[in-house]
């Protein structure tokens, strides 16, 4: 099969590989009919994620057909279409029970090398590193999903790849950021931040309660999509002083509940260094949290500062005497993806949202190389490219 | 937590259980090695133990003796998980470097561990259980000559609030001197921590999912 293969920074290839194969009974194999490219692809693209290996098939947005499954799946068969979740999780421990699925104890087997990293392991996460389980990704046209009776959801026929395949990630990691933000009635939003999960937060704040949403980006493109597809007010930081302004838009009082989707910007040789370092217990900093400390300073006293998961390692800095003296509440998390696949499915199919409104890219598979280019240097408006393998 | 002060000569037996069934096992055995400590907790005669607990001293004094422990939660009940252990010919699904542990006598308290070596050697000992306790210890210790000298203990406590066992793991060998200490790091690893903390991570996901996480044999590119 054809399979987008990571080898070094900005070096992406597309190879002929051998098929996937079940390897475990809880296993399927899924012919992909979409798979997408993740703003977090980005950051294995720049060579800022340790312990990837040459050779490691990239993606973890991918949705597809059944075309075999492993001796313990019950509920999938040949033909079904399905939608599978960026965490891999077994749906049986402590954790998976408790609906904190990309906190799944057993999925990934490299289990101590993320312990070195995090003291614990969270979930394992296609193409996404060994560090968090080296598992072959879905930017190629077959993928195996492990643990298939519990992950993957099935989708009715009449809605179109493009509606659901965000199911996999940025849809349920927007709503979850907006979603650990504690919405009241009343409350004013801000979203730093407006790639793709940015844009799902400010809807997802939308569809929980907040009254505004004010989102800040540089990017004119972003902005006017957060503004014409979001209904959001918004904020150029190039331009204005987003602290200054925030605190003007609010009455002086500060946005209630603030996300930072913009999450860590790390330099190549930091992050590589650190891995080595860390062994030694040296940690460096690997985020540069510019929109975390904003958000941290311009939340109102007593609000929540909702960080997605979208840092990798350890960041200075953090004014940690304005969350204790203005009593904030931090939440954060990979996305619980499993958790969320069945009510925004229902949203979809309700009409309350059609996620494909972020798609600006439509790719065949063999032009991913260029499609990781484009989207790196946001090029040609890019804000989401989708692939057809 | 308290460390544990009695001295384990006044009373072997009480002290050693003491020691086995404490949270942190290391830090209770201070001077004494796990042999010694096994040995006072073993249903063998007093008289055989002190030889034991000879032999296990003198050879403390020659080298140091490595001793690792660890633990982990498992969301099943201990009874389960202890069955499933002391059937020993199970070992070998989790344990990575184990080839094969055979059962020498009916009452599996003797048994047969051959383990892979670098270059396609084994290395290959015997074992006797020195105390079982069912659903919550399971101590063994290996027999005199054996090419690795090796002892060590699982215990199955309940967590707290009903979420599951807790699964410790205690091991001690001495690491012998020659061609053999190859074989040695390669049953153990680099860093022996790690390695049963490896182990038991791959019992907690056949016990919890039915079978062992692996990407082994997955595609990959040139
Ligand atoms: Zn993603
Ligand atoms: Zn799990």
């Amino acid at each position: 099969m054809k399979a987008v293969c990571w080898h070094d920074k900005h070096d992406v290839r597309v190879e002929t590989v051998p098929d996937p194969t079940i390897l475990n009974p809880r296993d399927a194999i899924i012919k992909i009919t979409s798979t997408a490219i993740c703003g977090s692809d980005l950051h294995l693209y720049e060579g800022n994620i340790p312990t990837m290996e040459s050779g490691d098939i990239l993606g973890h947005e991918f949705m597809g057909e059944v075309v075999e499954v492993g001796r313990e799946v019950k509920n999938l068969k040949k033909g079904d279409r399905v939608v599978v979740p960026f965490t891999i999780a077994c749906g049986g421990c402590f954790f998976c029970k408790k609906d904190l699925w990309s906190l799944c104890d057993n999925s990934n087997p490299n289990t101590w090398m993320a312990e070195k990293f995090y003291g614990h392991s969270p979930s394992a996460i296609y193409g996404y590193s060994h560090l968090l389980g080296g598992y072959a990704g879905g930017q190629a046209q077959y993928a195996r999903v492990p643990y298939a009776d519990v992950g993957p959801i099935k989708i009715p026929d009449g809605l179109e790849d493009d509606k659901v395949l965000f199911l996999t990630d940025i849809f349920p990691t927007g709503y979850m950021a907006a979603e650990n933000a504690d919405i009241e009635p009343g409350d004013t939003v801000a979203v730093w931040g407006c790639g793709p999960v940015g844009q799902f937060a400010i809807k997802s704040a939308y569809m929980l309660g907040a009254e505004r949403v004010i989102a800040i980006d540089r990017f004119p493109e972003r902005l006017l999509m957060a503004q014409e597809q979001g209904n959001a007010e918004v904020i150029n930081y190039e331009e204005i002083d987003p602290g200054e302004a925030l605190k003007e838009m609010t009455g002086g009082r500060g946005p209630d509940r603030c996300i930072d989707a913009v999450g860590l910007e790390a330099h190549g040789t930091d992050a590589m260094a650190v891995y080595d370092e860390i062994k030694q217990g040296v940690k460096l900093e690997t985020g540069r949290p510019t929109a975390l400390r904003q958000a941290i300073v311009a939340c109102r006293k007593g609000g929540t500062v909702s960080i997605p998961g979208v840092y990798g390692g350890f960041a200075d800095k953090i004014p940690l005497g304005a969350i204790v003296n203005k009593a904030l509440t931090l939440r954060s998390g990979q996305t619980h993806v499993q958790k969320y696949l069945q009510p925004l499915l229902e949203r979809i199919q309700q009409e309350e949202i059609d996620p494909s409104f972020v798609i600006s890219h439509r790719l065949n598979i063999e032009d991913a190389p260029k499609g990781y280019e484009i989207f790196r240097n946001k090029k040609d408006n890019c804000t989401k490219v989708v692939l057809k393998p | 937590m308290e460390l544990i002060k009695e001295d384990l000569k006044t009373n072997p037996a009480i002290v050693a259980d003491k020691i086995v069934n404490s949270p942190l096992v290391v830090k209770n055995l201070q001077q004494h090695s796990l042999k010694q400590v096994l040995a006072a907790l073993s249903d063998r005669a007093v008289s055989n133990s002190e030889n034991i607990l000879e032999r296990a001293a003198k050879a403390v004094g020659l080298k140091p003796n490595i001793i690792v422990e660890k633990t982990v939660t498992i969301d099943r009940a201990a009874t389960e998980l202890y069955n499933y252990w002391r059937d020993l010919t199970n070992l070998p699904t989790f344990m990575g470097h184990l080839k094969s542990v055979t059962h020498k006598d009916e009452a599996g308290k003797v048994s047969h561990w051959v383990a892979d070596a670098p270059l396609d050697f084994t290395v290959e000992w015997d074992a006797e259980i020195v105390r079982d306790e069912p659903g919550h210890l399971i101590a063994w210790s290996a027999l005199e000559n054996a090419q690795i000298d090796n002892c060590g203990f699982v215990r199955f406590q309940p967590a707290t609030g009903g979420r599951g066992t807790q699964v410790k793991v205690v091991l001690e060998y001495q690491p012998p001197g020659g061609a053999l200490t190859d074989a040695i790091a390669s049953l153990f690893g680099e860093s022996p921590q790690e390695q049963i903390g490896d182990e038991l991570n791959r019992f907690k996901q056949l016990m919890e999912t039915g079978e062992i996480a692996t990407t082994e044999g997955q595609p990959q590119g040139s």
